[in-house]
């Protein structure tokens, strides 16, 4: 438009941007700076703080490996729990005619604090059968309870006695009881942005593909799965994204301890416990370093699609 | 109330130039309309009027201020949008009056103004209703309403009446005319329906690629095309256009296109010197070229041989689809036209209203002056 | 796009007009409807175990699982609830969670407005990297900014008690401080939503309104403002449950035990050893109603608002 000062957008733009700058721009810089400096932040240290998250040397105070390998356990197992259950509830709850409500029950679970679900899950994974809700089932069905959330053991281990007790760390019972809890959150997430992608899809072709002979079965494996798979894309990414943030629920729930740590509660325990700030920023850019190649993924994915379309 | 300059006025947007120099003056209270086919830059001038847009190059002046750095709302100017643009959260009476409203026009006069323009436009029972309970020609005559309540010094229209239905359109083509006559106010009128310019325009600047082709009134775009676009974009159906060339002979010139020749003498009042020997494209519109039997009074014919391909009887003329040695063009004929499909038909050319143009300029072959009666000429087949 | 319309119109695949003989569907509807209400049974059975418990004495709830609840209904006290409430320390709590999250969510939306409107309908050099500059900080994770701002707080604390509403005048402890952090923190997403649908509005809207005479502060605040009521209320409520859920934010800057929001404050309880579930289970479920409420009253907005984010096309 005509007439306009050259200074006026940036008038609109200053408060957004000085916001931005300060707390996200100018920290991430410095913190990548710190990462390369001691615990106290003064000495250069080079690579020494990026050595001691690989190398491990003191697993007792803090086992970086064990917070690496659960932070790989979690991207894998949330997001390939979730994504099914949210695709499947989405495809369910599509075809009954009280959609709203059982959509919305699945969906509550996103709208509380995750210490508000720490609490309740807490609460179910209770040793006491009396209190806990699992271990009532469990005991029910004639099983003993188990302490879901200190259990390092494997999950096979609860069902078969004669199970292996000694898998790789992070595919203990314990984390799988807090991946439970986050799915039975973002579920509801995942159910109902594939349902909007499953709306889009014309029923045209679902009568036609009838018409041509295919069953329920092939008809989502061949036509709904290919048409949906942007959309897919696109949960999956906010998954993995939220997989790997995850420090509310973790340190409510366990602290971190029983080898449940992830980076993130690693990370607060490095900086503000120990208050090594050199340790805690690596681990944050470490953070980084896995979420943006899933964002540029996504991204490319996303644009390459646009344009075969 | 001025006039509005537009001095070799460009817009480029990157690479592509939308606008070429346009020079331009409008003078106060006409009703100038800038006609074009898509892309030919009509619109963008009149977003560069309007403020919508910076000027690449040139100068536009209002009056003698020159505008091209004066912010939009500073220009005195309305202008009526082809969506209409109303305010979809806002009334009727709202929209008139938002305008007057931000310029802390005190409330009874507002009101005044507002009643006024509803009154003209006849939209008094719809000031409480919203935009979404409107008809399109509802719509439109708030979007005017709109305009007109600020009383600017030109009224800039683009395309209005596209939206509408075709009969919708003839109706409102009339109100606007109307409108511009009590108004008397300056009406800068985009479109790219050459017939909505022809009806309403009292002038009529015709654009292609960016350039101006030629300003005139209606009859001067009709009966004297500066150059082959113009002929063939005004008057509907087109002018029938046939690849000819020009040679000196007896007592005159002879126009050679493939499938017939056209032997003209001076009288014709082309001045075709500079022509001899080249390649022009000779031109004439379907109303003249008649049946024979049937010749308006004044036509200087020349009867060419042809096939009749389709007939069009519509009643109060007929349009003939005609074949000259497999060039087709169209003829109007009266309606008493005898012609059947299928049959040789001789289609009587007036030769006093051929026009030839240049090939390569493009540019129509000078008049002399009028042309006349007398013995202009003879047809021969080829 | 009326996704409220989309949720109540019932079964995928059906044509209009379709009949009885495209609704004899696809799938067994009983095993359909029992598969579908046993889901979402089951993942309401731990809120519905929080709630009961949250009604029942603490003898009982050690006694015997919840289930058991339904058989002695007249056991049940508001007791529970009665502690929570009154108990200084949680109902404090409450009124933290909205001092801190009510302005802090005021911050985001007006800021992110401002400049969604530049970035949407003003030209200027550098525009397009901007955005992408701005949007593509939402991938930056909260850890990588928390120990240079926190070290920042520090520096800048001003000591100054606040009157009425307690803390410092900035730092950490400070109301103002997390008012400004969760301000900031909230800006990419809500930047992205809004520069999205401000430039979804119809281009010569705003050139009619600019062209009428108004300003760009007037073009902002009477047309798109207006305009873009349900975007604006999506992300009053993604950015306010966000705020209101957050810990993490909340445990880095806000020291002092007075200030504490509700998630701060239950997730001390949890980890202390001793806490009872009666007051536990109570508590959290406060801490849960306003967001159910906020959920359950804009439910439409807030699909709405994840679809507008996520799925694009």
């Amino acid at each position: 438009m005509v007439g306009r000062r050259w200074w006026v957008p940036w008038l609109w733009l200053a408060p957004a941007l000085i916001l931005v700058g300060v707390f996200l721009l100018y920290p991430s810089i410095d913190t990548f700076r710190r990462s390369l400096l001691d615990a106290r932040s003064q000495d250069f240290v080079g690579l020494d703080n990026y050595r001691f998250i690989i190398e491990n040397p003191q697993p007792l105070v803090s086992d970086t490996h064990v917070a690496l390998w659960n932070n790989f356990l979690w991207l894998f197992v949330f997001t390939a729990l979730t994504v099914p259950f949210g695709l499947v509830l989405a495809v369910l709850t599509g075809r009954v005619r009280y959609e709203a409500l059982a959509k919305s029950a699945i969906f509550i679970p996103m709208a509380i604090s995750f210490v508000a679900a720490a609490v309740i899950w807490r609460f179910m994974y209770e040793f006491n059968a009396d209190i806990g809700t699992a271990n009532a089932v469990t005991t029910q069905l004639g099983g003993e309870p188990t302490a879901w959330l200190q259990d390092k053991h494997s999950p096979l281990s609860f069902v078969t006695d004669a199970g292996p007790d000694n898998l790789p760390g992070p595919l203990q019972l314990n984390n799988f009881s807090l991946i439970i809890v986050g799915t039975w959150m973002w579920t509801g997430f995942a159910m109902v942005v594939l349902s909007a992608g499953l709306k889009g899809i014309s029923s045209e072709i679902l009568e036609a593909a009838r018409v041509d002979g295919g069953n329920e079965w092939q008809i989502f494996w061949r036509i709904i799965i290919p048409i949906l798979s942007p959309t897919i894309v696109v949960v999956a990414t906010t998954l993995v994204i939220q997989a790997l943030k995850k420090f509310d629920l973790v340190w409510v729930m366990t602290g971190g301890r029983f080898d449940t740590d992830v980076v993130a509660t690693l990370f607060f325990k490095e900086a503000f416990v120990i208050r090594d700030f050199g340790v805690g920023a690596a681990l944050a850019v470490v953070l980084l370093m896995w979420v943006v190649p899933v964002m540029v993924i996504s991204i490319r994915r996303f644009q390459f699609q646009e344009e075969t379309r | 109330m001025a006039r509005i300059s537009f001095d070799k006025v460009s817009k480029l947007y990157g690479s592509v130039t939308a606008l070429k120099e346009l020079s331009l003056d409008i003078e106060n209270g006409e009703f100038l309309v800038l006609v074009g086919p898509s892309g030919c830059g009509k619109s963008t001038a009149l977003r560069l009027l309007a403020g919508l847009e910076e000027v690449s190059a040139g100068r536009i002046s209002i009056g003698d201020r020159t505008v091209n750095d004066v912010n939009a709302k500073d220009r005195d100017l309305a202008m009526v949008f082809q969506s209409y643009a109303l305010y979809p959260h806002m009334s009727v009476y709202d929209n008139i009056a938002f305008g007057l409203k931000i310029r802390k026009v005190p409330k009874p006069e507002i009101a005044e103004r507002v009643a006024e323009a509803a009154r003209i436009l006849g939209i008094e029972e719809l000031l409480k209703r919203k935009p979404r309970q409107l008809s399109g020609g509802q719509r439109q005559r708030v979007a005017l309403g709109r305009a007109i309540v600020r009383q600017p010094a030109a009224f800039l229209l683009d395309e209005p009446l596209s939206n509408l239905d075709a009969k919708l359109r003839v109706q409102t083509r009339a109100e606007l005319a109307k409108l511009h006559e009590r108004l008397g106010a300056t009406f800068i009128y985009v479109t790219h329906d050459q017939v909505e310019a022809m009806t309403m325009a009292s002038r009529i600047a015709v654009l292609n690629d960016g350039e101006l082709q030629q300003l005139g009134t209606p009859q001067e775009l009709y009966d004297a095309p500066a150059n082959l676009f113009v002929a063939g974009f005004i008057g509907s159906p087109a002018m029938n256009f046939f690849g000819t060339t020009v040679t000196p002979a007896e007592g005159g010139y002879r126009i050679d296109a493939a499938a017939f020749k056209l032997d003209l003498t001076a009288a014709v009042g082309l001045d075709l010197r500079e022509q001899a020997g080249q390649e022009t494209v000779l031109g004439i519109r379907p109303e003249h070229i008649h049946d024979p039997a049937f010749l308006p009074p004044g036509v200087v014919p020349a009867v060419i041989e042809t096939t009749v391909d389709v007939v069009e009887a519509m009643g109060s003329e007929t349009f003939l689809h005609l074949a000259a040695d497999g060039m087709p063009f169209i003829a109007r004929v009266d309606a008493r036209s005898q012609a059947k499909a299928g049959q040789r038909f001789g289609a009587a050319f007036d030769l006093s209203r051929i026009y030839l143009f240049d090939s390569a300029s493009k540019l129509a072959v000078k008049r002399l002056g009028k042309p006349d009666q007398s013995d202009v000429g003879v047809a021969t087949p080829s | 796009m009326a996704v409220a319309d989309d949720i109540d119109r019932p079964t995928m695949g059906e044509a209009p007009g379709g009949g009885s003989r495209r609704r004899r569907l696809h799938f067994a509807r009983i095993p359909l409807h029992v598969a579908v209400i046993g889901l979402a049974l089951l993942w309401s059975i731990p809120t519905i175990a929080l709630v009961v418990s949250s009604f029942r004495t603490p003898e009982e709830i050690a006694g015997s699982g919840w289930w058991n609840a339904i058989k002695t209904p007249f056991d049940w006290t508001l007791a529970n609830y009665d502690a929570v409430l009154s108990q200084r320390g949680l109902a404090r709590a409450f009124l933290n969670s909205i001092i801190i999250t009510a302005p802090a969510s005021t911050i985001t939306i007006l800021v992110a407005a401002f400049a969604a409107y530049a970035f949407a309908w003003m030209r200027f050099p550098g525009r397009n990297l901007l955005l992408l500059v701005l949007v593509g900080l939402l991938v930056v994770p909260l850890q990588m900014t928390l120990i240079p701002v926190l070290r920042l707080y520090v520096a800048l604390s001003v000591d100054v008690e606040v009157p009425l509403l307690g803390g410092k005048l900035f730092g950490t402890s400070s109301y103002p401080g997390i008012w400004l952090a969760h301000g900031a923190y909230g800006l990419p997403f809500a930047v992205y939503l809004l520069r999205n649908f401000f430039g979804g509005l119809p281009r010569d809207l705003i050139e009619a309104a600019l062209l009428d005479g108004a300003t760009d502060m007037q073009v902002f605040f009477r047309i798109v403002l207006p305009l873009s009521m349900p975007a604006l209320a999506a992300l009053a409520i993604f950015d306010f449950l966000w705020t209101w859920n957050d810990l993490l934010v909340a445990l880095v800057f806000l020291g002092d035990p007075n200030l504490a929001p509700m998630t701060l404050r239950i997730a001390n309880l949890v980890s202390s050893f001793g806490a009872s579930y009666q007051v536990l289970t109570a508590a959290a479920f406060v801490s849960m109603a306003v967001p159910l409420v906020v959920f359950f009253a804009l439910q439409r907005y807030f699909v709405q608002g994840i679809l507008a984010g996520s799925v694009k096309g």
